[in-house]
């Protein structure tokens, strides 16, 4: 993958000479690179990795000395971005649709504080659940939170609602979400950049009471925020990002946001749409111009990626009966992501279909790659367990999720991150001994650390196995925070040091690894168990490094 | 021209340099792109799947709909049927290596996987691993594969010989020539059996 993207980066440089061949996510990385960013904040999460990885592994940014090295997890880096923000340069923050979750707390706090340097949140949603627990939609948060929201419908837009959100994010001192979806993130187009900007330069909020939430100083704020949100909806009734186009098929108008609007295209092979159509790419949402579309047509189609939440706003705004359809009448299904077939039904188009798939057909889940440690902390644990009754181990989110599946079917759950040990916990502070959680290293530092001190603080006879591959595995063997140092903070949160356990996770040390997990497990308090073997995937690149310097 | 391909595959077996070679080949036509790739859990061994679209004009969805590409192209033959409701059912031809992966519990029986291609009334079977090989390079089975998909892409033969030269250009003289011998394989065997 690396690699190709490598050659990719050639190939843009060198063919295309003003255009550049760009995933979603990197038309985004480079729209910020452009418009004067001073530093990324992220942690690793499936679709929107490759944004932090390009500035990563930009000459430009390395000059330029912009932040780019991985945080903890997603609130440390969403806080780190606001507080860069607050020193009056631009910082942008991105994650995938659950990370939001974890970064609610600031990220629904900043659009009281507000801004000071540009403050651009890139969420990306995973509808059809690809990589993902849910298909959350990222717009309920903006909507939440109050702030505007700029939705890409391909990649060009992409890169050019960075330069623009940073500007917006400035001129009205407010966070701007930046929201798209697996197939924006991970589909390649051509992208014609802009001129550079230079950096901010240091400068603090003109208000130095601006950021402190106290109660009377946080009304105040919130009612500038209320005031302002007017002014977000007049700004997106002007926004090139929002485009009304007339129709002369008055029977349907069309209400089109993100990447559904290149599924509306594609049915249309002239381009050429009979019916009027608003298309979306800034909320909240332009009233006046859902007003005219919704006044001038007899039914309205709404066509958005994620949850019905544009459906769901437009229901207050049409006055009388009009006909809505979307996904609440079952127009377009209730779940999962768009294709433009979804769209032809919706339209009343001729479907078009290919061949039928023969029934031999079965499923290729992903799996363990061969020689992962994680199988044999597995197998030894498989093994311990044998005795007693199924159902007592707690697992994350990581590469060791897919230990659910056969051959191992090793663990119960896979919830959130950090997780396991607190449901471990939990499950043994019920009477279920003994109780056991699987979680990886990077997951572990990202969400982990508070729960092993509640189980230490309530001497709960938990053992907590910390797979140790010295790398965030699942989405491509990132840097894991707390490398080199897990046994060092466990003890530090208060695990007896006699109950930290460091094993080898390999087949010659099997029975070994047995005998000391069943020891662990029969420990009537907190125990830490710690399979210590580098990713497989990480040990083949970093041999392959090594031989490539050596000729 | 316009050309909708799907790219068919396990995670790990080179279906994106697939997509790069053909890629860099229609930008040198100054064509249109839109490339939708597979990243995440799903790279483990999964099933992977690519959508490829290279156009004279602009290019609307980053999807290709069902039953409009001209072309899948796999490197492993289940996965090349796997995909068959995007096909053209009029004039959609597959290509795929005959090469079983099998890292599955229960993989179908491979008689039938192959009886079910030979259905298909516009398919290029080929054993791309055998081919490599021959070209002294095992590694590049899915370059043969392009070979043998390069008569169905509406670009010249050279196009691909140069989009290869390219992107291999900072290894060394012979692994360029390897792929280039494992793209002519794959063609060969293409011309001789369609």
């Amino acid at each position: 993958m690396k690699i190709f993207l490598f050659l990719l980066r050639y190939i843009h440089t060198i063919i295309m000479a003003n255009k550049l061949l760009l995933l979603g996510d990197e038309a985004i990385a480079l729209g910020a690179l452009d418009a004067g960013l001073s530093g990324i904040y992220a942690y690793p999460g499936t679709p929107s990795t490759e944004i932090t990885e390009y500035v990563q592994n930009s000459e430009t940014a390395k000059e330029k000395n912009i932040h780019c090295s991985w945080s903890t997890n997603e609130k440390t880096a969403m806080e780190a971005a606001l507080g860069m923000s607050y020193a009056g340069k631009r910082a942008m923050v991105c994650m995938k649709h659950v990370g939001l979750n974890v970064a609610a707390d600031p990220f629904i706090n900043s659009a009281i504080t507000g801004a000071n340097g540009g403050l651009i949140v890139v969420s990306a949603d995973d509808p059809s659940m690809h990589s993902s627990q849910n298909e959350q939609d990222s717009r309920f948060y903006g909507k939440f939170a109050m702030v505007p929201i700029l939705e890409p419908s391909n990649q060009q837009e992409a890169y050019d609602m960075v330069r623009y959100g940073f500007d917006f994010s400035e001129k009205y001192q407010i966070p701007v979400l930046l929201r798209i979806t697996t197939r924006m993130a991970h589909s390649r187009s051509g992208v014609v950049r802009g001129e550079c900007r230079e950096q901010n330069t240091l400068h603090l909020p003109t208000d130095l009471r601006q950021f402190v939430l106290l109660p009377a100083i946080a009304r105040k704020r919130y009612i500038k925020l209320l005031e302002s949100h007017q002014r977000f909806i007049e700004e997106s009734e002007t926004s090139q990002f929002n485009m009304y186009h007339e129709g002369p098929d008055k029977s349907m108008g069309i209400l089109v946001a993100g990447i559904a609007l290149n599924y509306l295209m594609e049915n249309f092979p002239d381009r050429v749409v009979p019916y009027p159509f608003l298309k979306i790419g800034q909320y909240p949402m332009p009233r006046q111009m859902v007003e005219k579309l919704v006044e001038e047509c007899d039914e309205v189609l709404i066509l958005e990626e994620g949850y019905p939440v544009i459906e769901e706003l437009i229901r207050g705004y049409i006055p009388g009966k009009k006909k809505i359809r979307g996904r609440f009448d079952g127009t377009i299904p209730r779940t999962g992501e768009l294709n433009p077939n979804i769209l032809a039904v919706a339209l009343g188009l001729p479907n078009t279909k290919g061949l039928s798939i023969p029934d031999l057909m079965v499923g290729r889940p992903p799996q363990l790659c061969s020689g992962c440690p994680h199988i044999d902390s597995y197998l030894a644990l498989n093994e311990v367990l044998e005795a007693l009754p199924k159902g007592r181990v707690f697992s994350d989110i990581g590469c060791y999720t897919l230990g659910a599946l056969k051959p191992y079917e090793a663990i119960n759950s896979c919830v959130d991150m950090g997780a396991s040990i607190t449901m471990a916990k939990g499950a043994a502070d019920a009477g279920f001994v003994p109780s056991v959680a699987v979680i990886g290293d990077s997951t572990f530092t990202h969400s982990g650390i508070t729960g092993l001190l509640d189980a230490v603080n309530d001497k709960s006879p938990v053992t907590v196995i910390i797979l140790d591959n010295a790398t965030t595995a699942m989405t491509g063997g990132q840097d894991s925070a707390g490398t080199g140092r897990i046994e060092g903070i466990c003890k530090g949160v208060g695990v007896e040091e006699a109950h930290i356990r460091v094993i080898r996770p390999l087949k010659k040390y099997h029975a070994e690894n047995v005998i000391i997990m069943r020891e662990e497990l029969n420990y009537n308090g907190v125990s830490v168990i710690i399979p210590r073997r580098e990713c497989i995937v990480s040990v083949d690149k970093r041999m392959r490094i090594k031989f490539k310097t050596k000729q | 021209m316009k050309k909708d391909i799907i790219l068919a595959g396990v995670g790990g077996q080179g279906i994106i340099s697939i997509a790069s070679v053909i890629g860099y080949a229609a930008l040198q036509e100054k064509m249109f792109l839109k490339q939708s790739e597979v990243h995440g859990m799903s790279v483990r061994g999964g099933d992977v799947m690519s959508n490829l679209r290279i156009s004279h004009h602009e290019i609307a969805s980053d999807l290709i709909p069902f039953g409009q590409a001209d072309l899948i192209i796999s490197v492993e033959p289940l996965e090349s049927l796997r995909y068959l409701e995007y096909l053209s059912p009029d004039t959609g031809w597959l290509v795929t290596n005959l090469t079983p992966f099998n890292n599955m519990q229960h993989y179908p029986d491979i008689e039938k996987v192959m009886a079910e291609i030979n259905k298909l009334p516009r398919h290029v079977a080929l054993d791309a691993d055998k081919l490599a090989k021959e070209a002294g390079s095992a590694k590049s089975a899915n370059i043969v594969i392009l070979g043998a998909a390069s008569p169905f892409l509406g670009l010249p033969f050279e196009k691909f010989e140069d989009a290869i030269r390219f992107i291999f250009r900072s290894k060394e003289k012979s692994v360029i020539e390897k792929n280039l011998e494992a793209l002519k394989l794959g063609r060969d065997f293409a011309d001789k059996n369609i």
